[in-house]
C-alpha cells in the first residue's frame, strides 16, 4: 500500500506559476486527476513522478523524497502523455528493454505478460513505428506494467484510444485499484473520470479546486446555475410562466429573438421546461445551453 | 557502470535509422578522396598530412562524434523520449557511460579505422602516420563525445551549438590565434599525431598536457551530463 504525499507544492517557471500551493494525498484505489488543458495535471504527475523538483513545498512517495532518487522507480510505472519515440524497435523489444532496465530475472517473461494484459500480444513483432495512437499508447501502458508496480501514474492516457481499447484500459485500471495499488491518472474529460475512479481532485488554473469523492463533485458540477437559450413559439409566455418557478432564477428576453434563462437547479429545469411548455401549447423549437464548457464547469467549481 | 540494455538500444537507434547513412557518408568521403589524391599525386606526406588533419581530425571526427552522441542523447532529450529510460531505478550515471561506449564505439568503427586505412592508403611507406592519426581520433573523438553528450542534454539546440563550436572555436579561430591550442580539443588531438608520427602540426604544447587536457574533458564532460540528467524535467505539453 503506497502513498503519495504532496505538501504545500508551488513549482513555477520563470514568473508563470503552474502548480500553486497544492496539497493531497493520492492513496490506495483508482484517484482521478480532472481538470482543463493547461490546468497543471501534467505538472502534477511530471512532481509525483520525481521528473520535477518544487519550487516549494514537498512531494514524497512512502515517506520518500521523489527527486532526484532513481530507487522510487521500482515503486512506481509511469506513463507519459508524450510518445515514446523507439520506432526503430517492435513493441516486444521495447517492453523487454525496460524489463530488463529494471533489472528482473526473466526479462521476456514479464515482457510477455504485461503485453497479454494490455491485449497487444498479436501485434507485439510489429515494429512501433508502424503502430497507430491507441497501440502506441497500450505499448507505453505495458512498459509501465511490465515490474508490476505498487503505483501507476499516467498522463492522459485515454488519449488516441478508440472506445473499446477505452473500456479495456478502464476496466484494468479498476482492477489495479481494486489490488490495493495507488493509481492515478489525469483527463481532461468528466464522462472518463467518472467511469473509472471514486476519488477525484479537480485542478484548475494551477490550483487544487476540489478533491473527494465523485459523486459529490459531480453534483455540486450539475448543481451549479445553468444558463440556456430557447427559442419557442411563445416566448413572452413562457418566460412568464418559468419565471414562476422556483427552479428558475432569471429569464430574459433576447432582442434577437428567443429567452436567455438562468435555472439555478438543473435537475428540476429539466423536467419542469417540456411540462410547463406542453401545459401553454407552446412548442420548442431550440434548447441550447450556453456555458457547458468544461472551463465554465470548473470555473464555477473555483468560485465555490 | 554499464548498461547492456542502453548500449543495445544505443546501437539500434544509430544504426537503425537514417543517422545511420550519415555517419557512413563521412568515412567514404574520406576514403575517396584519399585514394583520388594517392592516385593522382602519389605517395605525399605533405598531402596525406593536410588530407588526414585538415579533413579527418578537424572535420570528420568531430561531426561523427557530433551527430553519434546527438543521435543517442539529444533527440530523447528533445522529445522527451528518454524519460522511459530515466524512470527506471538505473544511475543516471549508468546510462550516460553506456551511450558514451556507443559514441566511442561509433567514432571507433567510423572515424578512427577509417582515419588508419586513408593513411595507408596515402602513405603506405611510414605507417606510424596512420597509426599516430588513428589513436588521436580515437582519443580526441571520446573527448568531441563528452563535450557533446554535456550539451545534449544542458540545451534544445546542441546540433546548432555543437556546429558553431566546430566551425568559430576549432575551426576559425583555432586556424588563426595560436593560443587557442591550449583550448583546442583538436590540438591536443594533433600532439597524439605529433608524438607518435613525428611530425609538427602543433608546436609548444607538450604530450602531457595533451593527454591530462583530454582526460578532464572526457571526464568532466561525463560527470556533468549524468549530473545534469539526475534533475532532468518532465512537463509534458503545458
Amino acid at each position: 500500500m503506497s502513498v503519495i504525499e504532496i505538501d504545500h507544492v508551488s513549482r513555477w517557471y520563470r514568473n508563470v506559476v503552474a502548480v500553486n500551493d497544492v496539497s493531497m494525498r493520492i492513496g490506495p484505489g483508482v484517484t482521478g486527476l480532472l481538470g482543463p488543458n493547461g490546468a497543471g495535471k501534467s505538472t502534477l504527475i511530471a512532481l509525483m513522478s520525481g521528473f520535477l523538483a518544487p519550487s516549494t513545498g514537498t512531494v514524497t512517495l512512502d515517506g520518500e523524497p521523489l527527486w532526484r532518487n532513481e530507487q522510487v522507480y521500482k515503486k512506481i510505472g509511469l506513463v507519459p502523455e508524450r510518445e515514446a519515440h523507439f520506432d526503430y524497435l517492435t513493441g516486444r523489444q521495447f517492453v523487454v528493454a525496460m524489463a530488463e532496465l529494471h533489472g528482473l530475472s526473466d526479462a521476456a517473461a514479464a515482457a510477455q505478460r504485461a503485453l497479454a494484459v494490455i491485449e497487444m500480444t498479436d501485434a507485439q513483432d510489429r515494429s512501433i513505428a508502424t503502430y497507430s495512437k491507441g497501440m502506441r499508447q497500450r505499448v507505453k501502458m505495458a512498459s509501465a506494467l511490465v515490474h508490476d508496480p505498487q503505483v501507476l501514474l499516467l498522463d492522459e492516457p485515454f488519449n488516441g484510444m478508440d472506445p473499446r481499447q477505452r473500456i479495456h484500459l478502464m476496466e484494468l485500471l479498476r482492477r489495479m485499484g481494486a489490488e490495493g495499488r495507488t493509481v492515478l491518472f489525469s483527463s481532461h474529460i468528466l464522462e472518463e473520470v467518472e467511469q473509472v475512479a471514486r476519488q477525484i481532485e479537480v485542478m484548475v488554473s494551477g490550483r487544487h479546486a476540489a478533491s473527494g469523492d465523485f459523486g459529490a463533485i459531480r453534483r455540486l458540477m450539475t448543481d451549479r446555475p445553468n444558463r440556456f437559450v430557447l427559442r419557442t413559439a411563445d416566448d413572452r409566455l413562457l418566460a412568464s410562466v418559468l419565471l414562476r418557478d422556483p427552479s428558475v432564477r432569471g429569464a430574459r428576453l433576447r432582442s434577437e429573438g428567443g429567452i436567455e434563462v438562468e435555472a439555478s437547479d438543473f435537475g428540476r429545469f429539466s423536467e419542469v421546461l417540456p411540462r410547463l411548455a406542453r401545459e401553454h401549447g407552446i412548442r420548442l423549437h431550440e434548447v441550447t445551453p450556453t456555458d457547458e464548457s468544461l472551463e465554465s464547469v470548473f470555473s464555477y467549481l473555483v468560485s465555490s | 557502470m554499464i548498461s547492456t540494455t542502453v548500449v543495445r538500444l544505443g546501437l539500434r537507434c544509430l544504426f537503425g535509422r537514417w543517422r545511420g547513412i550519415l555517419l557512413f557518408a563521412l568515412p567514404v568521403v574520406l576514403l575517396g578522396l584519399s585514394t583520388l589524391v594517392r592516385v593522382l599525386v602519389g605517395e605525399d606526406p605533405d598531402h596525406a598530412q593536410g588530407i588526414l588533419y585538415g579533413l579527418g581530425l578537424v572535420v570528420v571526427v568531430p561531426l561523427i562524434a557530433l551527430l553519434a552522441t546527438s543521435g543517442l542523447l539529444a533527440s530523447e532529450v528533445d522529445d522527451g523520449s528518454i524519460s522511459y529510460l530515466l524512470a527506471k531505478p538505473v544511475s543516471r550515471y549508468t546510462i550516460v557511460v553506456s551511450k558514451l561506449v556507443v559514441a566511442f564505439l561509433c567514432v571507433l568503427v567510423v572515424g578512427s579505422l577509417p582515419m588508419l586505412l586513408a593513411g595507408l592508403i596515402l602513405v603506405s611507406g611510414t605507417p606510424s602516420i596512420a597509426v599516430g592519426f588513428a589513436v588521436a581520433s580515437l582519443i580526441g573523438g571520446a573527448a568531441y563525445c563528452a563535450v557533446f553528450a554535456w550539451l545534449s542534454v544542458k540545451t534544445r539546440h546542441a546540433v546548432v551549438f555543437g556546429l558553431i563550436y566546430l566551425l568559430i572555436w576549432e575551426g576559425l579561430l583555432g586556424g588563426l590565434l595560436d593560443g587557442i591550442r591550449w583550448l583546442s580539443i583538436t590540438r591536443w588531438s594533433a600532439e597524439i599525431v605529433d608524438r607518435v608520427a613525428s611530425l609538427d602540426l602543433v608546436s609548444d604544447l607538450s604530450l602531457g598536457y595533451a593527454l591530462v587536457a583530454l582526460a578532464v574533458v572526457l571526464l568532466g564532460g561525463t560527470w556533468l551530463t549524468g549530473w545534469q540528467l539526475r534533475g532532468f524535467n518532465l512537463t509534458g505539453d503545458e
